[in-house]
């Protein structure tokens, strides 16, 4: 755990107390989760009760608390992938991956994670992975668009 | 770059970038978007670059890759500046052949144009493509023609002329009295008119005063604040400096969602360009009048868009919604007077500054004024932005600009105003979108989603879709929202498993009538919407699952079955080998039968039964037949088969 | 600070600037249900349950008296068939996490509120944050607190600063409306300190 990272981080935001959630957000695109130090740090050097930094922590979605695979599988439910058939090609992720969305495996190979919307209706169902675009996924198709990572 | 300090110094400024950009100078603008990136944009422009740069071309045509033109549907979307050429779904391997027949050749790559898929006729420019032809963009028109990270493209195509002529020749009243005049409506969800919020923010007594953008779009299935942001983030900067200036406030906050990293790029970029170009800063072109900008990153949760929400959020909170008892443009962000508005808001005001109301009010109809950007998606053919008068009836931007339901479907709904909008049938075609006409029919403007769903789409399945993403988004502080959205998913989620009661229409109703009348905010007062506007429109669909156990649409899993027909089955073995369950039994050339024991509706076999056997039959509310006895399944060759 | 006057259920009602419409009309002995309310501490508005209805005449507004601002001349209405009706749901919905709480026994009697009218929900905490509110706005320890939102939202102490502070405080636990906050509490000690 880099703690003069986490330092710089807050130092970058010139240490307000306001500026806990964007805070957090660099601390958590840096490391790809929140350490426990991190946020304790976070409360000693804002000045921001521990309690309020966990409920930011839990409370949006872009937080973890846990650290997180090698391959960020997002599978998008935005509405244009529902009516697509998004809710199938989830089911089939689960079952190839053997993960629930949230979950992270025990290799940290995958994690899975349904996401709002990509933006990228046009080509719905879409599922991404490691930022990289899939799109016109159907569940016939779910396996080789999985296929491929290590 | 030396700060401007004086309009005279911006006009010679703007001259000096006319001068040397020609505007018969060959331009190849390349749209990268999120959507033509996913279709592979990024390669496409790298492509042009080096095809270029191998024919010695680099320093005469220029490469561009450019903001969301909106047709998602056909991207890569390509466009060839001066003559206008519009490409559609480029691939690398075409660049070479644009280079040399169009850029170096003069002519017109034909098969890389728009085909009418009825006519046949191609189309070599935009605005000839029926899916632009119908549109009016005064937002969108730039996208494609500037580079979203250089201010000078924005300054070439006159941006930032607004802001100088509010500083120099409006003042804030005249301003306010323009955009009150205008009549324009938050393009965010609510419609509140922005002169009279922007009004009650400037004659509030207290100070300082916030000016916020809006740009926690979290509607799914909704994208144009994103369009906006990444390929035009200087206009929306423009609104709002002017919004600033005019209210009084000296600082404004960008709230941008962090799943958005191209936007918070661009628009964080953007700032640093007009603050070293003397547009943002202290004494803005000599004006007297400071205004600095900062950027806030969602962290991801829907329920900020709701503007209490986003402020708590803006203050290091986390986005629980306050009482809207005193109005935010009085007391807002940390108590004091707020302006908060939408991304395409904003992007309105250096419009309204510079064509006037009187231009802005002829356009749409009297109740809502001017354009809007709605993301048309769904099971529809155009999928992609657009943005057209207000007051267009919904089957034209559907038919005529959308191109219909793809695949012979019937269409069956419109789905508008995100998540807690409601689903408009067929017999309503006719509406003419505005805000009030929305809410009367029982759905809203929102945010301008707009999704089409045909026959396949259980509106059931579709109410519980929007109240299970309005429970995983609600903030949790009040009861009617948090409890009643959670009961009220688990009732949709049963009559969708089949396991629906009597009577559990009429608690849906409770439950609905609790979280309008007595929820927190906006969120909770809106989120019966879509369970209500189905009930109202498709109540027979409830009433099929409830007593009938059956999905007429086909559509919720739990209520369908998949059978094989014997009479169709060739024996291929394609789909017993995809079932995930293992739940096909089959050899070759014996006819297939599956396991409903082992079934669990997946569907896949009938998405890869090959379309001439077609022999996966689907069924809901109906006995599946018994396989045949197995002696029977031996198939007799038919004469004809391979 | 100046008087209003404002007339609720039909009386004539004096409350000061700075009030809300609940403690207005509790000033005046006038009842309205709450279960998220507490005088010491700043105004939640997350029960919804002491919503009333507000009469301008031409029109009515249905608000939540704890955090409407009392205001002159307003002409208030804490009970009517629409209120008792939402009063009725939301204890509903409250009595599917605590159906032994006394308070929420009591309300729902006087609602008519049907206790089994929801499936059973596993957590008997109805979020009305009393706890978590009272120990950082009067004890300012912030020894407990919310985690997540939603229906996943639920109470959780801090163990490295319940360890220090909670055993000899314990203020909070009186002011929860179910047992809930003691069971929260009687779980930590068991694995945090060992009981």
């Amino acid at each position: 755990m880099d703690l003069d990272r986490v330092d710089e981080i807050i130092d970058n935001h010139r240490g307000e107390a306001s500026s806990v959630i964007q805070v957090m957000l660099d601390i958590q695109t840096e490391m790809s989760w929140l350490p426990r130090e991190a946020l304790t740090r976070v409360n000693e050097r804002l000045g921001v009760p521990l309690s309020r930094v966990r409920h930011i922590a839990t409370f949006y979605k872009a937080f973890s608390l846990v650290p997180k695979g090698r391959h960020q599988v997002h599978v998008c439910l935005g509405t244009a992938c529902h009516v697509r058939g998004a809710p199938r090609v989830l089911d089939t992720v689960e079952e190839l991956i053997g993960l629930k969305p949230g979950e992270t495996d025990l290799d940290l190979k995958f994690s899975l994670e349904t996401v709002n919307c990509l933006g990228c209706c046009a080509l719905g169902p879409v599922i991404e992975i490691d930022g990289k675009t899939h799109g016109n996924v159907s569940t016939g198709k779910t396996e080789d668009v999985l296929s491929g990572y290590e | 770059m030396t700060p401007l300090r004086t309009p005279e110094e911006l006009a010679a400024y703007r001259q000096r970038l006319a001068d040397d950009r020609p505007a018969d100078r060959p331009c190849v603008s390349i749209c990268a978007g999120a959507g033509c990136l996913a279709s592979g944009a990024g390669e496409v422009i790298a492509a042009f670059e080096t095809e270029l740069a191998a024919r010695g071309l680099e320093a005469d045509v220029d490469t561009r890759g450019t903001g969301c033109p909106g047709f998602c549907q056909r991207g890569p979307v390509v466009v060839l500046h001066p003559e206008g050429t519009c490409y559609l779904q480029v691939k690398p391997e075409d660049v070479p052949e644009i280079v040399t027949s169009s850029i170096q050749g003069g002519q017109v790559v034909t098969r890389l144009l728009y085909e009418d898929p009825v006519t046949g006729e191609r189309a070599v420019h935009e605005n000839d493509i029926p899916f632009y032809r119908h549109q009016e963009r005064t937002l969108l028109e730039h996208n494609i023609r500037i580079d979203s990270r250089s201010i000078d493209d924005y300054l070439a195509i006159g941006g930032y002329s607004a802001l100088e002529k509010a500083l120099f020749d409006m003042g804030p009243e005249e301003v306010l009295e323009e955009v009150k005049k205008s009549n324009i409506r938050g393009r965010g969800g609510a419609g509140f008119p922005a002169g009279r919020k922007w009004e009650g923010s400037r004659n509030a007594k207290d100070e300082p005063r916030y000016v916020i953008v809006n740009a926690d779009e979290g509607d799914p299935g909704a994208f144009m604040d994103r369009a906006l942001l990444e390929g035009n983030p200087h206009s929306i900067l423009e609104g709002l400096i002017i919004g600033g200036y005019t209210i009084g406030a000296r600082e404004g906050y960008v709230y941008v969602r962090q799943e958005y990293p191209l936007a918070v790029t661009n628009v964080t970029l953007a700032i640093r360009q007009a603050e070293e170009y003397g547009l943002l800063g202290e004494d803005i072109l000599g004006s007297g009048f400071d205004f600095r900008v900062m950027v806030h990153k969602g962290a991801g949760a829907f329920v900020c868009g709701e503007s209490t929400a986003l402020m708590t959020s803006l203050e290091g909170r986390v986005g629980e919604p306050r009482p809207k008892y005193v109005r935010s443009n009085v007391k807002g962000l940390w108590g004091k007077p707020t302006v908060l508005n939408n991304v395409e808001t904003w992007a309105n005001v250096p419009l309204i500054v510079n064509r006037g109301a009187d231009w802005f009010t002829g356009i749409g109809t009297e109740g809502s004024t001017g354009t809007k950007i709605f993301s048309l998606v769904g099971k529809i053919v155009n999928t992609g932005l657009v943005e057209v008068p207000m007051g267009m009836p919904l089957k034209d931007i559907i038919y005529e600009i959308g191109g219909g339901i793809p695949g012979g479907k019937k269409f069956k709904a419109v789905q508008t105003g995100g998540p807690s909008g409601g689903c408009l049938p067929e017999e309503l075609l006719h509406l003419e979108v505005g805000f009030d006409e929305l809410t009367e029919a029982g759905s809203m403007m929102g945010s301008g989603g707009m999704i089409v769903m045909d026959e396949d789409n259980c509106m059931v399945d579709v109410a519980r879709y929007f109240i299970d993403f309005l429970t995983e988004e609600s903030c949790g502080k009040c009861v009617p929202c948090r409890e009643g959205l959670r009961q009220m998913h688990r009732i949709l989620s049963n009559i969708c498993e089949g396991k629906g009661r009597e009577g559990d229409i009429e608690t849906l109703e409770d439950l609905s009538e609790v979280a309008m009348e007595a929820s927190l905010c906006a969120l909770g007062k809106s989120a019966p919407n879509p369970f209500l506007s189905t009930l109202r429109y498709f109540r027979d669909e409830y009433e099929a699952h409830i007593t009938e156990k059956r999905c007429p649409a086909l559509s919720c899993k739990a209520l369908v079955s998949y059978y094989i027909d014997p009479d169709k089955c060739r024996g291929c073995l394609i789909c017993m080998k995809k079932c995930p369950s293992q739940g096909i039994e089959g050899v070759r050339k014996q006819i297939h039968v599956i396991d409903q024991e082992k079934c669990d509706a997946c569907g896949v076999c009938f998405e890869v039964c090959p379309s001439r056997y077609d022999a996966v039959v689907k069924i809901s509310g109906e006995p599946v037949p018994d396989p045949l006895p197995e002696e029977e399944r031996m198939i007799v060759k038919v004469a004809g088969d391979e | 600070m100046s008087d209003l006057r404002m007339r609720i259920d039909g009386r004539e009602v004096t409350a000061t600037e700075g009030m809300s419409v609940l403690e207005a009309a509790r000033g005046a002995g006038i009842s309205i249900p709450t279960l998220c309310y507490h005088e010491a501490l700043e105004p939640h508005g997350g029960c919804r349950l002491c919503i009333v209805e507000l009469d301008f005449g031409d029109w009515t507004q249905l608000v939540v008296s704890c955090v409407y601002p009392a205001r002159a001349d307003l002409v208030v209405r804490t009970r009517s068939e629409k209120i008792d009706r939402l009063r009725r749901t939301i204890l509903e919905l409250l009595l599917a996490h605590a159906p032994d709480s006394e308070p929420l026994r009591e309300l729902a009697e006087e609602y008519g509120a049907d206790r089994n009218r929801f499936e059973q929900e596993a957590s008997f905490c109805i979020h009305c944050g009393l706890c978590v509110r009272y120990c950082a706005e009067v004890k300012k320890k912030d020894a407990i607190g919310f985690i997540d939102r939603g229906i996943r939202k639920e109470i959780a102490f801090l163990p490295e600063i319940a360890a220090r502070e909670c055993e000899d405080c314990k203020e909070c636990f009186p002011l929860c409306p179910t047992s809930y906050l003691q069971a929260a509490w009687v779980l930590l000690d068991a694995q945090a300190f060992g009981a």
